[in-house]
């Protein structure tokens, strides 16, 4: 098995991706010379029997994220797309964007014409630079062939698309912090509500969704034999872009149906780890994702079946680390990543993210004893439960994943019996 | 209760206790209607909501996570737990972990025993910190004489920034850096004085710590009351009969000048004197002033003077436009003024052998009575000022009871205020004085029967009024916080202002809200405040600044006329153009 399907990536490869004509030749745009002839709620109803989950990460129901923003009342709505991709090992959207930007370009179109947008604004993230003419250049090919601007498709649908980048802070791929970034503010989080589809962007109702949740519509939208709704599982319906990286032997960016195995993708896909070494742990969704051992290789590739498993899609990121790195260099990596990206504004994450590092570290030099031990379970608790956003919700899942998967680490002694 | 307003109101539990509060109430605010104080530090009553500090963070049934019982609206069936295992875990913990980034010495902090984070700590029963210290010391910056800052006891709560922006308009304070490198600072970490700060104090009011707080005076001015070399005068502006009671379990608003007075002398000052009567002196000179620019075609409109967070304001915001601040001095610098000189020569003294002290709502006239045109002869006219804050400390310093004490008048002969110097205190307060006085001299000694001008008073942020005056319509606005004089600067810079008579107030409220009051300072209590302010200018018998006799006596033995060669030697002042935006010294 280990068979990739290409239906998001159907066009890689397939077209010029600076020339529009190139793209429409392929088909390019029909998606959205269809979807103008529908009415938005059904398409949000196409995108809810898909049961697509926001690829970001969060997992939030798409069509029920379009259906409220299109009841949400407001003249200038914004739609945005998050391609800030910053969590680690995840570099499926860079993909996306480049191999297929057009197609990007019209889901977005199409977004704006399902929520009733006058604007979108592309989020990306200051490390993909080198794709900014590449977007840059489709926009404005897209606007001089009149799908972007005024009365598009002679519709009386007018909607233009920007292009945005941070200065590359982890936490700006939070919705809120994303917004306060774009508005020019410093890139941090802020509380909610109020809710970002009510008051968002400069005050206006905002749709955020994710690059490959976006890029999936156009192809729904002209998929006449239904191939995406065959594939996958009842549950998880379709394909999904994982991306795999760590120590194998072909790391990238492969579609898979829902279903397959991880022993599938990590082995026939990603070609194993070199030299045949044992897998110490996967990280499943990046960074913030969980972790499990080698056990879960013959667990299949669904949202249910991995959280019944103790991680999570999250991303779609797989990270595979052998046995030549301990489970302690792991999470003192993960956590230092944390402790670099927190924003500091709430004390659980800021203080917490602090105070793991220093403990880690400790126990890494085996001075820690059991109080210590307690101190990190008190923050794998404090954090997830009360931080302001998904950053310091996130960051102790690895540790959290690590406690229960190898007890061991954390057993410093007969003193854990008193 | 109508059936339409029956519709707003939502249904909840908390701790299994039925509540019924109105639709869009907090979590936070319907606890406190059942008597539950939800612990909370980044939380203001008069801010907006940051909910940052994550310490109410409260269970709600059906939540994977605990809510922030500040942030999160109530809903129709809610059910919030504020004392399960998982809050008290959690509420403890991020507890601790604030501990560890703070600075302990609790003993030696100028906010001991008046401390949000220690009254927590005493809350929470915290004996044994649970987290190592990552304090990583700094000396407090103290490098004005109005404000300190200590970093290390700073919380990040961020009530500081949201009242330098959102209340003042300025921005001084912001964050800097991210994650556990997460500081309040200033731009470019530069000394408050060296940015667009003005000294105001509004930080040090609503800072839940001691991260920043008033320069301490007291030790100086204990030392002057303990030489018997010196000959100690202290003055007390009109707002602080208002707020002192605060700290001594008063209810808000309380008037307490007779304690107040008492306790001054108890302390050791040889004389105890009324801010009130620079305030009438105030009137005299500014509302003449006013009568020559209209008169003579002088720059308006005229914008009052009295407020030194604003003076501050305008010389750093709007050098261009300090033509239109009046010159005459403050109340507290006339005062000072007058006392070094006219008292001092009255009571035969030499004036370097007395000391005054001012007693102010307000960590600004620290500065202002450090300016180098606030005095003569190489002294200056205002020795020590002491906010609110500090003299509750002295008070306390000499274990004085203070609600056991009996009343005492002010002593003679600056000691006597009217019912227009009482209201400076209040915004609103210095215009409606104004106006009581330039009406009378415009008439030509008859007297208006209207005392009371209703359309200056109140909490609006700008008020304005058109005032009927003999032969002329007097275009009047009144402004407190600076976010709202801007509004009116912008106006006066354009030159499209309507007006010719503008009172602006730094502080919300007026000096009741100053920065230098106590810490317990919310816009509720400042409404207390005012009220109290109004009704002591009601119950005095003498309600304009002109009537008063020792003013009277003071022009006759003095300084002769209003704006005379005298008045303006010592009475009226100049003002900087301040470059911005980072070399004030220059």
């Amino acid at each position: 098995m280990g068979t990739e399907l290409h239906f998001i990536s159907a066009n890689f490869g397939k077209y010029d991706t600076s020339s529009i004509g190139s793209y429409m030749s392929i088909g390019g745009f029909e998606a959205l010379r269809k979807a103008v002839t529908m009415d938005g709620e059904d398409i949000a109803k196409i995108v809810a029997a898909a049961k697509i989950k926001g690829r970001g990460g969060a997992g939030y129901d798409m069509g029920r994220k379009w259906t409220q923003a299109r009841a949400v009342k407001g003249e200038h709505k914004v739609v945005i797309c998050n391609a800030d991709e910053g969590e680690p090992c995840t570099f499926k959207d860079r993909e996306l964007i480049k191999q297929d930007p057009f197609n990007l370009i019209e889901a977005l179109i199409i977004a704006g014409w399902v929520v009733g947008a006058t604007d979108a604004y592309i989020y990306m993230r200051a490390e993909y630079a080198c794709l900014r003419q590449l977007l840059l250049n489709a926009i404005r090919q897209a606007k001089s062939y009149g799908f972007l601007g005024k009365n598009i498709l002679g519709k009386g649908f007018d909607f233009d698309i920007h292009l945005y980048s941070g200065a590359g802070a982890y936490v700006c791929g939070e919705g809120t912090a994303l917004i306060r970034s774009i508005e020019g503010k410093a890139g941090r989080p802020r509380m909610k509500p109020p809710f970002i589809k009510v008051s968002g962007l400069f005050a206006r109702p905002t749709c955020v969704n994710n690059v490959e949740s976006l890029s999936i519509v156009p192809h729904l939208l002209l998929d006449q034999e239904g191939v995406y709704m065959h594939a996958g599982t009842p549950d998880s319906i379709g394909t999904k872009m994982v991306s795999v990286a760590g120590n194998v032997r072909n790391p990238g960016v492969f579609e898979i149906p829902f279903g397959t195995t991880v022993r599938d993708i990590v082995y026939n896909l990603a070609g194993g780890v070199p030299e045949d070494r044992q897998i110490r742990l996967i990280q499943f969704g990046g960074a913030s994702g969980y972790i499990a051992d080698a056990s879960i290789l013959d667990v299949p590739y669904t949202y249910d079946d991995l959280e019944k498993a103790g991680v999570n899609v999250g991303t779609g990121a797989l990270l595979v680390i052998d046995e030549r790195t301990s489970v302690l260099d792991f999470l003192t990596i993960t956590q230092d990543f944390f402790s670099d990206e927190s924003c500091g504004q709430c004390t659980p994450c800021r203080e917490g993210n602090r105070h793991m590092r220093m403990l880690i570290e400790k126990l890494r030099r085996g001075e820690a004893d059991t109080s210590d031990i307690e101190k990190m379970k008190k923050i794998t608790r404090i954090m997830p439960m009360s931080s302001l956003c998904g950053l310091g919700e996130g960051a102790q899942h690895a540790m959290i994943a690590a406690m229960r998967v190898f007890p061991e680490v954390f057993d410093v002694g007969g003193a854990a019996n008193e | 209760m109508s059936k339409e307003e029956k519709k707003d109101m939502v249904n909840l539990t908390i701790n299994n206790i039925p509540v019924s509060v109105p639709k869009g109430t907090k979590i936070l605010q319907a606890a406190a209607k059942i008597g539950i104080n939800i612990p909370h530090l980044c939380f203001h009553p008069d801010q907006r909501i940051k909910a940052h500090c994550r310490i109410c963070s409260v269970e709600v049934t059906g939540k994977r996570r605990l809510l922030a019982a500040c942030s999160t609206e109530v809903w129709e069936g809610m059910e919030v737990h504020t004392d399960t295992p998982i809050v008290r875990d959690t509420q403890i913990g991020i507890l601790q972990l604030m501990l560890a980034d703070h600075d302990r010495d609790c003993l030696t902090c100028p906010r001991n025993h008046n401390c949000d984070l220690q009254e927590l700590c005493s809350r929470f029963n915290i004996q044994v910190p649970d987290f190592p210290s990552v304090v990583e010391h700094h000396d407090p910056i103290s490098t004005n004489p109005s404000i300190v800052r200590n970093p290390d006891k700073c919380i990040k709560c961020g009530r500081c920034i949201r009242q330098c922006k959102d209340v003042q308009g300025i921005e001084a304070l912001t964050y800097a850096s991210r994650s556990a490198d997460i500081r309040v600072t200033t731009a470019f970490d530069k000394p408050m004085e060296k940015t667009d700060c003005v000294l105001c104090g509004q930080c040090t009011l609503v800072c839940p710590t001691g991260a920043l707080v008033e320069k301490d005076d007291t030790d100086r001015v204990l030392d002057a009351l303990q030489d018997p070399s010196k000959h100690t005068i202290v003055q007390i502006a009109p707002s602080v009969r208002v707020t002192l009671g605060d700290a001594f379990s008063y209810k808000p608003g309380e008037i307490v000048t007779g304690q107040m007075v008492t306790a001054l002398k108890l302390l050791g000052f040889d004389k105890v004197f009324d801010t009130n009567f620079g305030a009438d002196l105030t009137i005299m000179e500014e509302g003449h002033e006013l009568l020559d620019r209209i008169q003579n075609g002088g720059t308006l409109p005229m914008i009052t003077s009295c407020s030194p967070g604003w003076v501050n304001f305008m010389e750093k915001h709007f050098p261009r436009c300090i033509d239109h601040l009046s010159s005459a001095k403050s109340p507290m610098s006339m005062f000072g003024a007058v006392a070094k000189t006219y008292y001092a020569e009255h009571e035969k003294l030499d004036p370097k052998d007395i000391f005054t002290v001012a007693i102010m709502p307000c960590t600004a006239k620290k500065f202002e009575a450090a300016r180098p045109e606030m005095g003569r002869d190489g002294y200056q006219d205002v020795d020590a000022v002491l906010t609110t804050r500090e003299i509750i400390k002295l008070i306390k310093y000499v274990g004085i009871s203070f609600d056991k004490l009996n009343e005492t008048e002010f002593d003679s002969p600056l000691g006597t205020g009217s019912g227009a110097g009482a209201i400076f205190g209040a915004t609103g307060g210095v215009m409606e004085a104004a106006l009581r006085t330039v009406y009378d001299k415009l008439t030509g000694g008859e007297t208006m029967d209207k005392l009371e001008f209703h359309d200056v008073r109140g909490f609006d942020g700008i008020k304005s009024a058109d005032v009927e005056l003999p032969g002329r319509t007097v275009h009047v606005a009144v402004a407190h916080t600076l976010k709202n004089a801007r509004k009116i600067m912008e106006e006066v810079q354009n030159g499209t202002s309507p007006y010719d008579l503008i009172e602006i107030m730094a502080c919300p409220g007026g000096c009741i809200g100053g920065g230098g009051q106590p810490v317990s300072t919310t816009n509720a209590v400042r409404q207390e405040r005012m009220k109290a302010l109004y009704e002591l200018d009601r119950k005095l018998p003498i309600r304009k600044s002109h009537e008063n006799p020792d003013i009277q006596t003071l022009y006759k033995e003095y300084l002769g006329e209003p704006l005379s060669k005298k008045a303006h030697e010592l009475l009226h002042t100049t003002y900087h153009k301040v470059k911005k935006p980072f070399d004030y010294d220059k």
